[in-house]
């Protein structure tokens, strides 16, 4: 299945969003998801299905003023 | 006592974590001046990557509460999903609320930032909007569930200084009551101390510290100067006026001729 994610082309296996960031090697309790648009929270990532063509973003802390 | 959303702080400096010629210097910068509250904000992050995680650490390791903020959103839908993704990873309802408008000038696409702001209102977000001078927009932000105000006193970065002290002077006479910060444009300690002096309740400021020769001394002399600000504010300034007048006594002058 082909996602986007953080605006890059990705060909992937994962069935939902907590499997997608196992298979691209997104560790941590710092990061923050959304899905098309709409935010992921951790607790809802294993039961966040995906489909061909969806867009995800995963973002962590960054300095910022 | 500054208190925002109910928060009591004793620090009326808001310091910005980027910029930073290190990590390890921001982390000092942060201790020297005073503050209680940092801003950070979020990005994406690459796969296999540990950077947010250990930046995350060391802010957590500096003991102080975090703004996180929604800068370079250029949408309301960006700012929107921006400060949800913020609440999840930082754990709080803060969030420093900013919709740009304009590339050149980064100023607030004010329209844009009072909508974004009821919408985050509403979901129980506390709202830190960045905004211009004017007061319509202001009582706009104030009616969408803002508690407090950020207004800029020159663009971001710009260091100028306060650009129209005459419209920071309407804001604090027409919302006695409301927390006033100003946020983006201070380029010295003096302007921090000026605008403190209007009675403004705090400062929030980035780069003059970070892009200093010295960031550790300057957090210190802004942390100073926002004190000393203050305390002249509460003192009760004496007016400008239009002609000289004598401090020392005349009475008992010395007649030679």
């Amino acid at each position: 299945m082909k996602l986007i994610v953080n605006g890059q082309s990705h060909e992937v296996a994962a069935a939902t969003l907590a499997a997608l960031l196992v298979e691209l090697d997104f560790r941590g309790s710092w990061l923050a998801t959304a899905l098309n648009g709409d935010v992921v929270q951790a607790k809802e990532r294993d039961r966040c299905w995906l489909t061909e063509g969806d867009r995800i973003e995963i973002l962590s802390p960054m300095k910022g003023g | 006592m500054l208190v925002l959303y109910g928060q009591k702080l004793s620090s009326r400096l808001l310091l910005g974590t980027a910029l930073y010629p290190s990590p390890a210097v921001m982390a000092d910068a942060v201790k020297a001046s005073g503050t209680e509250i940092v801003t950070v904000s979020l990005r994406r992050e690459t796969a296999g990557g540990k950077s947010g995680g250990q930046f995350w650490s060391l802010i957590q390791s500096l003991g102080v509460r975090v703004l996180p903020n929604t800068a370079g959103c250029h949408s309301v839908s960006e700012a929107v999903a921006t400060a949800r993704m913020a609440r999840e990873v930082f754990g709080t309802d803060w969030i420093k609320l900013e919709v740009i408008g304009n590339h050149d000038t980064l100023q607030p696409d004010v329209f844009g930032l009072v909508e974004a702001a009821r919408i985050l209102a509403s979901e129980g977000f506390e709202v830190f909007p960045y905004t211009t001078d004017d007061l319509v927009v202001a009582e706009r932000l104030l009616d969408a569930g803002c508690k407090l105000l950020m207004p800029w006193c020159a663009p971001i970065g710009s260091a100028r200084g306060p650009q129209n002290p005459d419209a920071l002077r309407s804001l604090r006479g027409h919302f006695p009551g409301v927390p006033l910060i100003v946020d983006a444009g201070i380029g010295r300690p003096s302007h921090a101390a000026s605008v403190m002096e209007l009675g403004y309740d705090a400062v929030l400021l980035n780069t003059a510290v970070a892009k200093a020769g010295d960031p550790v001394a300057m957090a210190s002399a802004f942390g100073k100067a926002v004190e000393a600000g203050r305390e002249a504010y509460c003192a009760g300034l004496l007016e400008p006026r239009d002609m000289a007048v004598p401090s020392t006594p005349m009475i008992g002058m010395a007649a030679f001729s």
